[in-house]
């Protein structure tokens, strides 16, 4: 039952395609929505254990060496919002019906790979389903052709190229000191033999090729250029899952489950975190770019992810966890904002627009909304993961890493809070006074993601308990 | 000395020549002899069914890639060709020194390293792993070439398009 | 007994590591695209022939020719793309050459 989470967006890629039905093609948007609905309510219903040893344990017609477990079932979770998201902001800014039919048929590339990706036990079919996800957002990147997507998406190409390779690199070594690529094999390898070299300098391999493909310091030079060059409904994709479930989940399934975290491993990752912050944050609050600024300040939460994790203790590891899901949200949230804007205004200069607030309210106050959950203010649901981020790393006994946490913090702090004042409050340009508000696709996803960060953060005890803690309880 | 280090020679001579080459289409053709040693390699060390792989799709597919885009793109003019030919000599030319060099100081460096390498066990059919085993690879492998084939159709459409 | 062994196959594992060196260098260099991709193709055989190795010397062949099977699937379509790529831009600039890209700051 799991593997028709693969294969039934697959075989809808297979079905649209085939010429006999090509009268059926306006359809594919139905089924779309369909589809990623279908996959939110089942992740949801997943969470109770009783659904998932249920759904779980039944026979497969074939040896698939898939499972499920809660960090899984987050990013499900979190990829199913995203996918739907983008495909209201799909329906609404491309207008020929073949390049919507191509549109959503690479979106059901990405969840095919998304899902293989959350659900693979093997080292290399992980690759493979990540190398599925890579190409089709190579592919999504250059889907207009403009010449300085061309150039990011070429520069972003040979960077996730070479970190492909030196994965590949890695899984070659596992496969010399433990004859198997199945998770359950290296960990019983690696249980039984002291840590020499080959192995500290697998995962040495296998952690840097994620930090170039999630973005974190100093391989983020792909990351700006990418995420601000995109066409919008691209960069809430991007930005929203696709370079967080790339390298920040399969860092954290391999670090945890494979090679297990010990105290290089742990130092290595804090401190690749805390440079990952301060360089994102310090470069974010140059930028007179919308969507730039963005990007760093995605570096920076990548940033704190890599903190929680390399704190080493199950409450990192939740509260890391539970900053990918809020930071899908409120990342994508303010990358709809900007695409809203730049319909309306066409242009994401931050110091030509200004008093936005007044014209376009919905936008205005979703984006205080999420900069206020970005920047971890209370009771907004930013604020929880961060706290647990913190707690983790001041229980381990990292206390000088927690204390500069909250320091750059308040960077976060200062630097949404300029771009808000920059945009929506102050003066109203002469320019913009007669424009409307933003269409109601942009609205409703806006409100969507909205509700979703204010309930979050609302009903935290309940949260916690059903979701949060299971995650902690299988390390 | 064996046949194996005669073929890694001529695999890292063809490479060399790849990279320093200032015909792109000489380039191509190194690309090429590359797969052939390597398919000879992979012949000596018992993988016969991925030798046969890389040999039609490396050897054979991707040159041909290459060689179509490079007379896509427009050639360079003589005199180009002369200034680009000065300029790469003199980026390249310390390229097979540092290889040497490289080469020489590694191979005095002897690294005993306590490794168990994991128990031996009955040699398997390639074809019985990939169907019995990981069934999961060839799910991956028939989506990759969807993904491929869906790239083909919406990134070389539209820059005939361009070009007419 | 399993010293000795490395000890044969260090050569393998050297002219690997050359050929990373190659690639790298080529992919650093050069102010061609095309060559660009050539040196990744250099980068690729480099692991191929790692895992290669790695399978002969643990004796898990069958495994090994699976990964590569599939890594060479992966690899011609990522080639694919990257050519894609590189011919968009051409229409754009007329001409494959990094430096006269136009500079996607401004």
């Amino acid at each position: 039952m799991l593997s028709l989470l693969i294969v039934v967006p697959f075989f809808s890629i297979l079905f649209f395609n085939l010429p006999f039905f090509s009268y059926l093609r306006r359809a594919i948007t139905v089924w779309a929505y369909v589809l990623f609905c279908s996959q939110i309510a089942l992740a949801f219903r997943l969470f109770s254990p009783a659904f998932l040893a249920s759904f779980t344990s039944q026979a497969h017609l074939f040896n698939f060496n898939i499972a499920l477990d809660n960090l899984s079932l987050i990013v499900l979770l979190s990829s199913a919002i995203i996918l739907f998201v983008t495909l209201i902001l799909a329906t609404y800014l491309i207008d020929s019906q073949t390049k919507r039919f191509n549109f959503v048929n690479l979106l059901f590339f990405v969840q095919a790979g998304l899902n293989g990706l959350v659900l693979s036990r093997d080292m290399f079919s992980l690759y493979i389903f990540l190398e599925i996800v890579a190409i089709a957002s190579y592919i999504l990147i250059v889907f207009d052709k403009d010449i300085k997507a061309l150039s990011a998406a070429f520069k972003y190409v040979i960077l996730s190229t070479v970190a492909s390779v030196l994965m590949i690199a890695s899984i070659a070594l596992v496969l010399l000191f433990s004859g198997d690529t199945q998770f359950s094999a290296i960990r019983i390898a690696i249980g039984s033999q002291a840590p020499n070299l080959l192995i500290m300098f697998s995962v040495a391999l296998f952690v840097c090729a994620t930090f170039v493909k999630a973005g974190a310091v100093p391989f983020h030079g792909w990351l700006p250029e990418v995420y601000s060059h995109s066409p919008a409904a691209v960069s809430v994709l991007l930005a929203g899952i696709i370079s967080k479930a790339l390298g920040i989940y399969t860092l954290m399934r391999v670090v945890n489950d494979v090679f297990g975290i010990n105290s290089q491993v742990s130092s290595a990752l804090l401190f690749i975190g805390t440079v990952s912050i301060a360089i994102g944050a310090l470069a974010a609050l140059v930028q007179k770019d919308f969507k730039k600024m963005l990007g760093f300040s995605s570096i920076s939460q990548i940033g704190y992810i890599i903190l929680g994790l390399g704190s080493g203790t199950a409450l990192g590891f939740a509260g890391a966890a539970f900053h990918i899901f809020n930071h899908a949200i409120f990342k994508s949230l303010l990358f709809v904002n900007s695409a809203a804007i730049e319909s309306r205004t066409r242009t994401t200069h931050m110091e030509n627009l200004g008093g936005l607030s007044k014209v376009m309210p919905v936008t205005g106050a979703t984006s205080v909304a999420a900069f206020l959950s970005a920047a971890g203010l209370p009771p907004l649901a930013g604020f929880w993961s961060k706290l647990l981020i913190v707690m983790a790393l001041v229980l381990s006994g990292h206390i000088v890493y927690a204390v500069l946490a909250i320091i750059l913090s308040a960077l976060t702090l200062a630097y949404l809070l300029s771009m808000q004042r920059m945009i929506f409050f102050g003066k109203l340009n002469e320019r913009f006074s007669n424009i409307k508000e933003a269409e109601f696709g942009f609205s409703l996803s806006s409100i969507i993601l909205a509700g979703i960060i204010i309930i979050t953060g609302l009903l935290y005890p309940f949260v916690f308990e059903k979701f949060i803690l299971p995650l902690a309880g299988s390390i | 000395m064996d046949l194996n280090i005669i073929i890694l020679i001529i695999l890292m001579v063809a490479a060399l020549w790849t990279t320093m080459t200032r015909s792109l289409l000489r380039a191509a053709i190194g690309l090429a002899l590359m797969s052939l040693a390597l398919t000879l390699l992979m012949f000596r060390l018992n993988s016969g069914l991925a030798a046969v792989f890389e040999l039609s799709v490396c050897a054979g597919l991707i040159p041909v890639l290459f060689v179509s885009t490079i007379s896509l793109t427009h050639p360079l003019t003589k005199e180009e060709v002369l200034q680009h030919m000065k300029d790469r000599i003199r980026r390249f030319w310390y390229l097979p020194l540092i290889i040497v060099a490289a080469g020489i100081t590694l191979s005095f460096v002897t690294v005993t390293m306590n490794i168990k390498l994991p128990p031996p066990e009955a040699a398997k059919n390639v074809r019985a792993v990939l169907w019995n085993d990981r069934p999961l690879y060839l799910v991956g492998q028939i989506i990759i070439l969807l993904v491929g084939a869906f790239s083909v159709v919406i990134l070389f459409k539209e820059s005939e398009k361009n070009e007419h | 007994m399993n010293i000795e062994i490395l000890q044969i196959f260090w050569p393998f594992l050297l002219f690997v590591i050359m050929l990373f060196i190659i690639g790298i260098y080529c992919i650093a260099i050069t102010f061609n695209l095309i060559r660009t991709l050539l040196g990744v193709e250099i980068l690729i055989k480099a692991v191929t022939l790692l895992v290669i190795v790695a399978g002969f010397i643990t004796g898990r062949t069958a495994l090994a020719q699976a990964v590569i099977i599939s890594l060479i699937v992966v690899e011609a379509v990522s080639i694919t793309v990257a050519v894609g790529i590189v011919l968009g831009i051409h229409s754009h600039n007329n001409s494959l050459d990094t430096r006269k890209i136009v500079d996607t700051d401004k």
